[in-house]
């Protein structure tokens, strides 16, 4: 519904992305200096300014099949490579998170802090890379500009639709169970207590007026909720303290990631349905995607660096058994994308395709026109 | 100080619809058919509409995939349903991203579409519908993300439904739009219109809308809004519920009610007994409107009306009560984010004229499994002859 959506989407996303691959390399003990090349590189291609350019245009967000191929080429900008299991875990973490964060953002404008905590944690992934920074920081200054003039209503907006977004995914992630923000069929835990939001007052005060607006009556109420006043709100510049914890990264050497991969609720009706229903959508989405991995300049992997596999699971093992075992509801898959028949549409994508290069030839492939579509197919 | 229990009311059965409701502001409408023994209601998610009958003895369950002028599978999201209760006839109302959508009540046939004019809007603005109400015995006002209120003009049977106008008094998406459930006093509105930013308009109806008052915002979005008997009750994002007189625009009370934004606001007259709607949480059965119930022997429980039009309560001969007669006190409902389901006595001191409020009730609302669940929609039904309450626990997608 907003048109302003998807910059705060994918920033987030992406921010969540990072927080889980950074993680996971410590676990996997990758070299540091594979790893801090891996985080480099992603980060470099994320905050690309053509890239930036087209996710800033306004328009509507598309579906979370579209959304993910775009995450599958950024998790493949470097030398590093995931199975398909492992990135389906890992998109369901990134999505988790961050559906999480923005249900509970005290004010719809809060989700701006979220990005803001998202954005001071990549910056200080790449300290050391002063000319990637620039990037970081021009994205700052761009979302200021697109935000900060907007109501509490178009926040909201926002947010409603970022929720609509996320409705019905309820797949467990183990530190937000353990955590207990989470329980255990899948759902968010609302707290009855702390600060209440910024601009809003603690409940309990009745205030009542004459004909003259003099107040002639007060009186109070208690309800089960144990509200106190925030001290300060969180800062909305370059630098600052954001106060919101939302947004920084939950991940530590002791608090590793894991999700439990049990199905959602019964609730398959509409998720099924999405996969059935050839998606009306579909030529929209393949130009988005077009649009947007145009942008993305995929680094070449120098002859001396070797590429290595991440794992996002503790053993290989595990990570077969989980793709075997993936319940069909949430598989990723894309059914039939009639956009082949487009001439012009293809030899747009094969021109792109050709600027994109992937580590490992594709065997086999029929055209470069056809790998992004071989690519959700196999989504 | 007084403390709230939630010992007004009971919670009954919960009633499961087929998906989740989606998170927006008044996602929830009832139409009872006492004639029937029965009671509708619906909310919507993406670009469908659940609704379920309820018949006191079971549930029977629909969904409605709107239709967008012809098409036959929209894309569009919904943002709204209600039902329209007018004299002649009652209609289903659906706001979306492309326009709004007219159907017979239970959804049957589409009686009219109206297409939203992508180009009255900004670009990069959102575009879509969003406010229903019938007024005026004759029109339905539906509110725009332009903040135009169209007013069609709806015939006692048939298609030949119009724009009859169009009012032009709000800069920002209009959230919610409320007709007089009581009666209006001499030269009171019967008309409110809600928006984004806060500001508030009241109007007269007729073949030609009058503004006859503008409440000016206050910094805060208002989401929901209800008049009653010239008072105005609006529901703020930043947790407020205030009441207003409609002919002057004063501000009467001020209640910091809710932790956060609210989502819904319903209103009761003191008559009979209440049943409480509240919109909620699938949980992991099911998405579990929960019905709650007055609890025996309780004095002063109230019959509370339809979310958006009123149907007139009816005698068992079939002829409406009139509305005229039901004075304050009343009582008004209120549902957040907070999770919170408020009950607020709303009286009127006869000497000073003062309006006075008080919490009934008060209690979060807990999905089947015991967490806390957000609320989106409350409505309250008319006094149901077969006893069954119905009200959905609200929602944490």
């Amino acid at each position: 519904m907003s048109a302003r959506t998807l910059p705060l989407l994918f920033l987030n996303l992406g921010g969540e992305m990072l927080y889980i691959l950074d993680q996971r390399l410590r676990a996997q003990s990758i070299p540091g200096d594979k790893a801090r090349k891996v985080m480099n590189d992603i980060i470099t291609t994320m905050f690309n300014k053509k890239f930036m350019e087209e996710l800033f245009k306004p328009q509507e967000l598309y579906s979370k099949k579209a959304l993910r191929t775009v995450y599958d080429r950024l998790a493949h900008a470097s030398i590093m490579r995931l199975n398909q299991a492992s990135m389906d875990k890992l998109y369901d973490l990134m999505t988790m998170a961050f559906k999480y964060q923005v249900l509970l953002c005290p004010r719809p404008k809060d989700i701006l802090l979220v990005t803001f905590n998202h954005l001071d944690a990549i910056k200080d992934f790449i300290r050391d890379a002063p000319g990637i920074l620039n990037q970081v920081d021009e994205t700052f200054r761009q979302l200021t500009e697109t935000y900060s003039c907007l109501s509490a209503g178009e926040f909201q907006l926002i947010r409603q639709t970022l929720l609509i977004f996320f409705q019905d995914m309820h797949i467990r992630v183990s530190i937000f169970l353990k955590d207990k923000v989470q329980n255990s069929n899948g759902r968010f835990v609302l707290p009855i207590s702390g600060p209440v939001p910024w601009g809003t007052e603690v409940p309990g005060l009745i205030r009542m007026f004459n004909h003259n607006g003099d107040e002639v009556k007060r009186t109070e109420f208690t309800t089960g909720g144990n509200y106190v006043l925030p001290q300060r709100e969180g800062s909305f510049d370059l630098y600052g303290d954001r106060v919101l914890k939302l947004g920084t990264n939950m991940y530590s050497v002791s608090r590793p990631v894991e999700t439990h991969m049990s199905g959602s609720s019964k609730n398959l009706a509409s998720h099924a349905k999405e996969n059935i229903v050839p998606n009306p959508l579909a030529k929209e989405e393949l130009n988005f995607l077009a649009r947007l991995l145009g942008g993305l300049e995929i680094q070449k992997p120098g002859g001396s660096e070797t590429g290595f596999r991440l794992n996002l699971f503790t053993t290989d093992e595990e990570e077969e058994n989980a793709a075997l075992t993936r319940p069909e509801e949430l598989s990723y898959k894309v059914i039939n994308i009639e956009a082949t028949q487009e001439p012009g549409r293809r030899a747009e994508l094969s021109r792109i395709m050709g600027e994109l290069e992937v580590a490992e030839p594709r065997p086999g492939s029929a055209g470069k026109g056809e790998e992004l579509l071989a690519l959700m197919d196999g989504l | 100080m007084a403390a709230a229990t939630s010992g007004m009311y009971r919670k009954e059965k919960s009633i499961q619809l087929k998906s989740s409701s989606a998170a927006l502001y008044n996602n929830l409408s009832v139409l009872p058919l006492p004639g029937r023994q029965l009671t509708c209601f619906s909310t919507v998610h993406g670009p469908s509409l659940s609704m379920v009958t309820a018949d006191g003895l079971g549930f029977s369950h629909r969904q409605l995939q709107a239709k967008e002028g012809g098409m036959t599978v929209s894309t569009s999201l919904l943002t709204q349903a209600a039902w329209c209760v007018l004299p002649s006839r009652v209609l289903l109302v659906l706001t979306s991203q492309k326009g709004i959508q007219m159907y017979e009540s239970d959804g049957s046939i589409m009686v009219y579409w109206h297409a939203l004019d992508v180009t009255e809007h900004p670009p990069a603005q959102a575009v879509f519908a969003r406010g229903i109400a019938a007024a005026g015995g004759r029109f339905i006002c539906v509110g725009t993300s332009s903040g135009l209120v169209l007013v069609f003009d709806i015939p006692p049977k048939g298609t030949n439904i119009m724009v009859s106008e169009v009012l032009e008094r709000h800069c920002d998406a209009i959230t919610d739009i409320a007709a007089e459930l009581g009666q209006a006093p001499d030269g009171a509105g019967d008309l409110v219109t809600a928006d984004d930013a806060g500001t508030l308009c009241v109007w007269s109806t007729g073949e030609e809308f009058a503004l006859l008052s503008k409440i000016p915002a206050f910094g805060c979005t208002c989401s929901s809004v209800k008049l009653w008997n010239g008072i105005v009750a609006a529901g703020y994002g930043n947790g407020q519920i205030r009441l207003y007189e409609a002919t002057t625009g004063l501000l009467r009370a001020e209640v910091n009610a809710h932790a956060r934004w609210i989502y819904a606001l319903d209103l009761a007259p003191q008559t009979g007994k209440v049943w409480l709607a509240v919109l909620g949480h699938p949980t992991p059965a099911a998405h579990q409107p929960g019905v709650w119930q007055p609890a025996d022997g309780q004095a002063g429980a109230a019959s509370l009306p339809q979310h958006t039009a009123l149907p007139p309560p009816r005698h068992p001969s079939g002829l409406p009560v009139p509305m005229a007669s039901v004075p304050l006190p009343l009582q008004l409902l209120s549902g957040a984010e907070d999770s919170f389901v408020h009950v607020w006595k709303l009286s009127r001191n006869l000497d000073t004229d003062d309006v006075e409020v008080s919490l009934c009730s008060s209690s979060p609302q807990w999905g089947a499994w015991g967490r806390l669940v957000v609320l989106q929609g409350i409505a309250a039904l008319w006094g149901h002859s077969t006893g069954a309450a119905l009200s959905s626990v609200l929602s944490l997608w």
